[in-house]
């Protein structure tokens, strides 16, 4: 009987300040990965938090964390060569054979980047599996972008739009909510692009509809939800909505299945 | 088949089996009712027949025998993760129909959604054996019949009180001893409640829409329930956990791993690190709870998970009755769900 709930100890690599309250981890692991999947992550004694994998690789894996409580404190301190606990991977991910072909449009906001990254970084490696790729980004403030110097390279491969919520000094790109710069998206042929969604919840509800508005069908629209989970296989209950659970039928969702995923 | 014993020939076997078992029943837990120098009926370890009770249903149920209300996953030591041994013998649980029933429904939980068994619920759930008690009154809030869940077969021994006679019968290898064996047979059948007080009708589970999700039905709740959570942790089918973790308060590298019963009415449920939650307003949580447990479970495992014990109308401090909401809800829903 094997007993899922026992995670095991990874190697901490390295860890990259990309902001003053996100950091990515890269741990040492070797096993299949799917973007968009996550991780239960732990510190014994801690507690335990579902991370989504931000990027991988053959012999390692990132997670962007954010300090916002008391295990993320408690991460935050850790150093390379310290053990970190995990047990997964979990969720379905994005399917990159669902986006082969298509004119592709990846919005992500704030921390939402992190589960669309390793998508974004395959389509720029691999640009002949797209018919077109563009990038939309948003964050409050130019000290909120996560892998900055990553989205410049992305923006030599294809175009890639940064926004911004408010104006900032030395920023002289763009500004404001991240809905309002949907525009300066090529919007030709609309009805046959596709479209991944990932941000907060007010976020994804808004560019949603945004997206809608300019005439994106509801099946070209993906988005990946995030819930607190305390189990990641089913048990738990509390990423249940509707018959649903995030943990197993998500955190990605087609928008025609995440519309009727009412909390 | 079926033994006829006296109580004192009960007791006898009793003992013969708590060699093997440790037996639960519904019992009086004196001091811990609501009030001070109050009782409540729950679940309690017995060893003769006087101390089970029979005329009153239990306050909470049996879950908490076997799916403890917080429970060690593993130790830690420094780097090493040891997992929590398993701390029971074998249990023998007087139990009624609908609770039955209602264990099936975390079998489903616990052991097929998402494909992965639970190790801890399992290795527990292994060690169970049933012994039904007969239930043919049933009591004031119950609806099982309703809900299809006052028969069950799923029993390895039943048990029939009847004045002074006690009725006995079981097919199970381990609970047919020789302390039973030497009592005169007596062949009966069980028999199920046929009615209850309280009958619900279930809307149909396809004719819940957005609408009713918006309905002002669940302002209602807003304003009576207070998020006690008193009807999640007295349900037989609420399976919620949240994971803890602890250290040794003198050694910051010792510690462990638990899950804790977590419940949707309760405040924090759905809260999330960085400040984002779901369904703040009680009326949502109503809503929430009352779905999975008539709609959503169904849709999901083709059972309704709510079995009707009643429980959580029993429990409610602001008295808000679970099967009157069921009924509300199925009256909107065939007057076609809006709020015009």
């Amino acid at each position: 009987m094997i007993n899922p709930y026992l995670p095991r100890p990874y190697t901490l690599l390295n860890i990259t300040k990309e902001t003053e309250i996100d950091y990515t981890f890269k741990v040492a692991y070797k096993g299949s990965l799917i973007g968009g999947q996550f991780m239960e992550l732990s510190l014994p004694g801690v507690g335990e938090a579902p991370i989504s994998i931000s990027d991988f690789d053959e012999t390692s894996l990132d997670m962007t964390i954010r300090k916002v409580g008391r295990l993320t404190d408690q991460i935050f301190e850790l150093k390379p060569g310290d053990k970190i606990y995990m047990r997964g991977p979990y969720g379905n991910g994005f399917d990159l054979d669902q986006f082969k072909g298509k004119d592709l449009t990846v919005i992500a906001g704030g921390t939402g980047l992190a589960p669309v990254k390793n998508l974004i970084r395959h389509f720029i490696m691999h640009q002949e599996e797209v018919q077109s790729l563009e990038i939309l980004l948003g964050f409050k403030t130019p000290q909120d972008i996560l892998f900055g110097e990553e989205i410049k390279k992305w923006a030599d491969q294809c175009p890639t739009y940064l926004t911004v919520d408010q104006r900032a000094e030395y920023w002289n790109g763009l500004t404001g909510l991240i809905t309002k710069h949907v525009s300066l998206l090529n919007l030709e042929n609309i009805k046959e692009k596709t479209a991944v969604v990932v941000g907060p919840p007010i976020m994804m509800k808004f560019m949603t509809l945004e997206l809608l508005k300019q005439g994106f069908l509801e099946e070209n629209i993906w988005v990946s939800f995030e819930r607190k989970m305390s189990c990641g296989i089913g048990k738990c209950g509390h990423c249940k909505i509707d018959e649903t659970y995030v943990c197993l039928e998500g955190p990605v969702f087609n928008y025609i299945k995440a519309k009727n995923l009412l909390d | 088949m079926g033994y006829r014993l006296t109580t004192t020939r009960f007791d006898k076997y009793l003992t013969n089996l708590s060699e093997t078992f440790d037996i639960y029943a519904p019992v009086v837990q004196k001091g811990k009712g609501m009030y001070s120098d109050t009782e409540v009926v729950g679940y309690g370890k017995i060893t003769c027949f006087d101390e089970i009770v029979f005329d009153k249903k239990s306050y909470y149920s049996p879950k908490e025998v076997f799916y403890p209300i917080r429970e060690t996953l593993f130790y830690f030591l420094n780097d090493e993760l040891k997992e929590a041994p398993l701390d029971i013998r074998p249990i023998i649980l007087f139990v009624r129909p609908c609770d039955i029933n209602g264990i099936m429904r975390l079998d489903t939980m616990f052991l097929e959604n998402g494909g992965i068994k639970d190790y801890y619920y399992l290795r527990r759930r292994q060690l169970l054996k049933f012994i039904m008690i007969e239930c043919t009154e049933g009591f004031d809030t119950c609806f099982c019949v309703s809900m299809g869940t006052n028969k069950t077969d799923q029993y390895d021994g039943v048990i029939r009180v009847q004045d002074e006679k006690i009725l006995f019968d079981t097919d199970d290898e381990k609970l047919l001893t020789s302390a039973l064996e030497e009592n005169p047979k007596e062949v009966f059948t069980p028999r199920f409640i046929e009615e209850n007080k309280v009958k619900v009708t279930i809307p149909e589970p396809d004719l819940v829409t957005k609408d009713v999700f918006e309905h002002e039905i669940w302002t209602e709740y807003t304003q009576r329930c207070i998020a006690c959570g008193r009807c999640n942790t007295s349900c037989i089918t609420c399976s919620c956990f949240t994971m803890q973790d602890v250290k040794s308060s003198d050694n910051d590298h010792l510690g462990e791993r638990r899950r804790v019963w977590a419940g949707c009415h309760v405040d924090g449920f759905t809260d999330m690190a960085g400040g984002h939650s779901f369904r703040s307003k009680n009326g949502e949580k109503m809503r929430f709870k009352t779905m999975h447990k008539i709609n959503d479970y169904y849709k999901r495992f083709g059972t309704h998970m709510c079995v009707g014990c009643g429980r959580c109308d029993d429990v409610c401090p602001e008295y808000i009755s679970f099967s009157k909401c069921i009924n509300k809800l199925n009256d909107i829903i065939s007057e076609g769900g809006s709020n015009d």
